[in-house]
């Protein structure tokens, strides 16, 4: 498309930057004190996952470098016997709780937005095709969408990698015990994309750039793709950030209920389920920073989806 | 009207079907059915002949019709696991999950329903604001940490409250009911809760919402207007429309707490099916998980059903909308 723009000499045009900085989106996300802060927990967290092995002081998973001595030390003071200073404490085996989680989030990250990629993709490619297409496909894609959403996603979850857990043979249930999980909430998520994008398709389609590209002859694959898909954008971003928030609850509350990551590959969920276990006995840092720590994520995730939708809603402009 | 209901029971009765395939699927094709049951010391004779008891020799259709067959009657086969009928084992942990569900289904659309019409009238008030606020972390705190939150408050904290298990139960016929003993009902009272908080605050922010929605329209404006006391529009003419949606949500909340009563009973060792479901998947006892399945889809169906017909009773323009000739 060929652009013409009338220069004006006296006004210099604004850098991209500048331009991106005053834009409607970033001024709205510069003046929300809530979604500034969430941003920035989340920022941290992530980066901290990516970094895990750079930052965490300890390898929680290479047995030589842990001291059974160093068990349940409190956090912030020098174990009793070894003097060694944990600043989250340690676990029974003498792991350091700081960097379980480090590494915990590693997983509950990877496992949540592997699981929500995977839901965008199914959910918007079937959405697409419903709303574009119609007829046939349109009824069976969302009756199947309609059934699965008769049922509660975790319970859809549960059931996907129980079937998954029985394929697998045993010796390797451990290993393909994460992308069970991925495949499992990712599978149970796709219905939200779906309907939101085929409501969003219906409308686009009946517009005139649409009929335009019909008209001159472009196939239905390329116009879903290159001229609708575009458009829905704005609420898909919006769900997946929703969907990222219940998919990291979804994978700790598999693990938690120990039908998720292995104890070998703790994620947070897995950490808190085994923090339970001490909470009788006292020693409460090895269920409370975990916890804590999964709370602070799901919840700026939610602030942050939440601030999403009402900046790129046009009404509340 | 009828043409209606004899579509939407006949969509039901298929989901069923499509379900009780699955099912059938899972039992079939997932682990070895006869492997699992047979054990360690087993002869090629015991293998055949356990497979045509099992009519695993039969063509599929043949089977899986057998299977929905037999399910139907309620006979769902052995437990891997504890080499009981699996129905006997369901019967005898239904009570303690339709008890707890009951229990926190009432609360959470009592206090939901009451909070969300309080904050919606007093949409500026600082009291409001704050509900709002905790209710947002109540979405996002997930249902085992309010679980755990609660075992560390009420029973390592403060001792008031057991953390696991149902208490004494008193035998009614066949059901195990834990109303009757101070223990049953104590026990109860911190699964329920967690059970509850999360329906609870969305029941809450639903009727805020729809409150609000309904507040803004005209018919409210010119009660205000004819000078009818505020509470009588709050309550009256208000609360009437927005409970219609509230009621098909709710309904379909009420299928999602037998779901998360899975969560909570594991939390708190509570003896219902949710338990017996997450035990069978980590121990792949297939049978188990097939059952769970049906029976709960079964709930599940029937309240969407009724949850439709009930909405189809209160909302007279779809009625209208429907003989007119249908969306």
């Amino acid at each position: 498309m060929a652009e013409t723009r009338i220069e004006t000499p006296a006004a210099p045009r604004p850098s991209r930057l500048r331009r991106a900085w005053d834009s409607d989106f970033v001024w709205s996300f510069r003046h929300s004190p809530v979604a500034v802060v969430s941003f920035v927990v989340v920022m941290l967290m992530m980066l901290g996952a990516l970094f895990a092995p750079l930052i965490a002081p300890h390898d929680p998973f290479n047995p030589a470098t842990l001291n059974l001595m160093n068990g349940f030390t409190p956090p912030g003071q020098a174990n009793q016997f070894t003097g060694e200073f944990f600043l989250l404490g340690t676990d029974d085996q003498g792991r350091d709780v700081f960097s379980t989680i480090l590494y915990g989030m590693q997983i509950s990250l990877f496992v949540g937005l592997s699981a929500v990629l995977l839901a965008m993709v199914i959910g918007v490619a079937l959405g697409l095709m419903a709303g574009y297409l119609g007829g046939w496909t349109e009824t069976i894609i969302m009756r199947v969408a309609d059934v699965q959403l008769t049922f509660p996603a975790i319970l859809v979850a549960m059931l996907i990698f129980g079937i998954a857990k029985g394929i697998t043979p045993p010796e390797h249930r451990d290993a393909m015990a994460i992308w069970v999980l991925i495949l499992a909430i990712g599978l149970s998520d796709w219905v939200q994309f779906a309907r939101v994008v085929r409501g969003a398709t219906l409308v686009e389609k009946n517009k005139e750039y649409v009929q335009a590209a019909r008209l001159i002859g472009r196939r239905p694959f390329s116009i879903m793709l290159r001229h609708i898909l575009p458009n829905v954008l704005n609420p898909v971003l919006v769900i997946a950030t929703i969907s990222l928030a219940l998919a990291i609850i979804a994978e700790a509350t598999l693990s938690f209920l120990g039908v998720g990551a292995p104890p070998t590959k703790p994620s947070l969920g897995t950490l808190i389920r085994i923090g339970q276990e001490f909470m009788f006995s006292g020693e409460w840092w090895i269920l409370f920073f975990p916890a804590a720590t999964l709370l602070a994520l799901a919840l700026s995730i939610n602030l942050l989806g939440d601030w999403l939708r009402d900046a790129l809603n046009p009404r509340l402009r | 009207m009828l043409a209606y209901i004899i579509r939407r029971v006949a969509q039901s009765v298929l989901v069923l079907l499509v379900v009780g395939l699955v099912a059938f699927a899972m039992f079939r094709f997932v682990g070895d059915p006869v492997d699992a049951m047979l054990g360690q010391e087993r002869t090629q004779a015991d293998i055949a002949r356990l497979t045509a008891e099992l009519g695993l020799d039969q063509p599929f259709p043949v089977q899986s019709w057998r299977f929905l067959e037999q399910a139907v009657q309620g006979n769902f086969g052995l437990s891997y696991r504890q080499g009981r009928p699996v129905a006997d084992i369901l019967v005898e942990r239904l009570p303690a999950t339709l008890e707890l569900a009951f229990v926190s289904g009432l609360m959470a659309l009592a206090g939901g329903i009451a909070l969300g019409i309080f904050t919606a009238i007093r949409r500026r008030g600082v009291s409001a604001n704050v509900i709002m606020t905790v209710s947002l972390i109540g979405v996002s705190l997930p249902t085992f940490l309010i679980g755990i939150l609660l075992i560390y408050l009420f029973s390592v904290e403060l001792g008031w409250l057991p953390s696991f298990g149902r208490g004494e139960v008193t035998r009614v016929g066949w059901w195990s009911t834990g109303f009757l003993t101070e223990s049953g009902l104590k026990a109860l009272i911190l699964p329920a809760i967690t059970l509850g908080l999360y329906q609870m605050t969305l029941i809450m922010r639903l009727v805020r919402t729809e409150m609000l929605e309904v507040l803004r329209m005209d018919y409210i404006r010119f009660a205000r207007a004819r000078g009818i006391r505020e509470k009588s529009i709050n309550f009256r003419h208000a609360l009437k429309n927005t409970l219609v949606p509230v009621i098909t949500i709710t309904g379909l909340q009420l299928g999602s707490i037998i779901a998360f009563a899975i969560i909570t009973e594991t939390v708190f060792q509570w003896p219902g099916v949710g338990l017996l479901f997450i035990n069978a998947i980590q121990f792949v006892d297939i049978p188990v998980m097939a059952a769970y399945l049906m029976l709960i889809s079964v709930m599940f169906v029937g309240i969407n059903l009724i949850v439709d017909m009930l909405y189809f009773a209160i909302d007279p323009r779809l009625r209208v909308d429907r003989t007119a000739g249908g969306h």
